[in-house]
């Protein structure tokens, strides 16, 4: 297996640039796209991928990215539909081995996971901290009581 | 018949009025509060205030027993995940999706949604009435692989007065009908074409321009 991955990520908001500056410090080839060049500002001066200024939903763009090669895709931009939308172009059109897509509403997650899109839900995995904050808090009072 | 619209504009108001006129029953969904208070106003349809592509949303504007979905909003994105929401988890029989951008509509049917895009549709009307005049009406079939034309032959056609057998057009054309005096037949090569006569013209997109200009002639 070659230890240097091709990694497209849509949206290069908060989450999209750490990872891209990550991904690209650890040795992998990374494309970011996003509509608004402002966002490229966030990459870190070290970054060594490329940078496509454009929308992600018209496929000439991302066809500019040249997805057909890519073996790990992220859609995270700040919109629900963009990354379903995408994230399903990148799976059922361009075969990408591994996609993955934020969506923000778990409403909607549970019917793209039927679709066969995997996609983390940053809502539900926050929920599910904080609750479980409050069932240790629970478990370490109950264990003092007599 | 029940017809769930999301999107707003001139297209929805118009396409709602329609929709109406013909008895069906109609639920507008749109995001912008004013505008739900404009259309509730002028229109008798349920208008509901809210984004589309939330179950939320779709499940109040009576998702359940919709008999069709038609998403036309300026997005694409929304539009495609707002039909299979209502394919997928309401069970919509039929949903379809406006294409803004030409080149979504093959990557909407990939994804197994219906899409159609204004583009192609108003571009190809412009460019078979604006080339040739004797087009009196054409029909894109078969999700566009298939043009049904229909012309008026002028005297000055290189196939009017020329027997059908004496014409060779390229493959998959066909000259399916000939309307002359008001009555229509199909035709067999020892027919002819005359003046005046209305002809029915079968063609694929390939070769439909080729077709075109030998039975009218160089567009003037």
């Amino acid at each position: 297996m070659k230890n240097s991955l091709y990694i497209v990520i849509v949206g290069c908001g908060r989450l999209g640039s750490q990872l891209a500056n990550q991904l690209s410090r650890v040795g992998h080839s990374v494309v970011v796209i996003d509509n608004d060049e402002a966002t490229f500002s966030d990459l870190s001066s070290d970054f060594s991928g490329f940078r496509i200024s454009g929308d992600a939903t018209q496929t000439a763009v991302l066809e500019e990215a040249k997805l057909k090669k890519a073996d790990v895709f992220f859609a995270v931009t700040h919109e629900d539909n963009v990354n379903l939308m995408v994230a399903q172009i990148a799976k059922k059109i361009f075969n990408i081995p591994h996609v993955l897509a934020r969506v923000f509403d778990p409403k909607r997650e549970m019917v793209f996971e039927r679709l066969g899109i995997e996609t983390i839900c940053p809502t539900s995995v926050g929920a599910e901290m904080f609750l479980s904050a409050v069932a240790s808090r629970l478990a370490t009072q109950g264990d003092k009581q007599p | 018949m029940k017809v769930i619209i999301i999107g707003g504009g001139k297209t929805l108001y118009f396409l709602c009025r329609n929709f109406t006129a013909k008895g069906y029953e109609v639920i507008l969904v749109n995001r912008d509060r004013e505008e739900c208070v404009e259309l509730a106003r002028q229109l008798s349809a349920v208008v509901v205030c809210g984004d589309g592509s939330d179950p939320k949303i779709l499940k109040e504007a009576g998702a359940m027993g919709a008999d069709a979905v038609l998403a036309i909003t300026a997005k694409d994105q929304d539009n495609l995940v707002i039909c299979q929401l209502a394919k997928l988890q309401f069970g919509v029989p039929r949903v379809i999706a406006l294409a803004n951008d030409p080149d979504n509509v093959d990557i909407f049917k990939k994804l197994d949604v219906s899409a159609f895009s204004t583009t192609h549709i108003v571009g190809n009307l412009i460019e078979q009435h604006a080339s040739f005049e004797q087009i009196t009406s054409s029909i894109p079939m078969g999700e566009g692989k298939v043009n049904v034309t229909e012309i008026l032959l002028e005297p000055s056609s290189p196939v009017a007065g020329r027997f059908l057998k004496d014409i060779t057009l390229p493959d998959n054309a066909l000259v399916a009908v000939i309307i002359r005096n008001n009555k229509a037949m199909v035709p067999r090569g020892g027919n002819q074409l005359l003046a005046g006569d209305r002809i029915v013209l079968i063609t694929l997109p390939e070769n439909h321009g080729r077709v075109l200009k030998m039975i009218i002639g160089e567009p003037r």
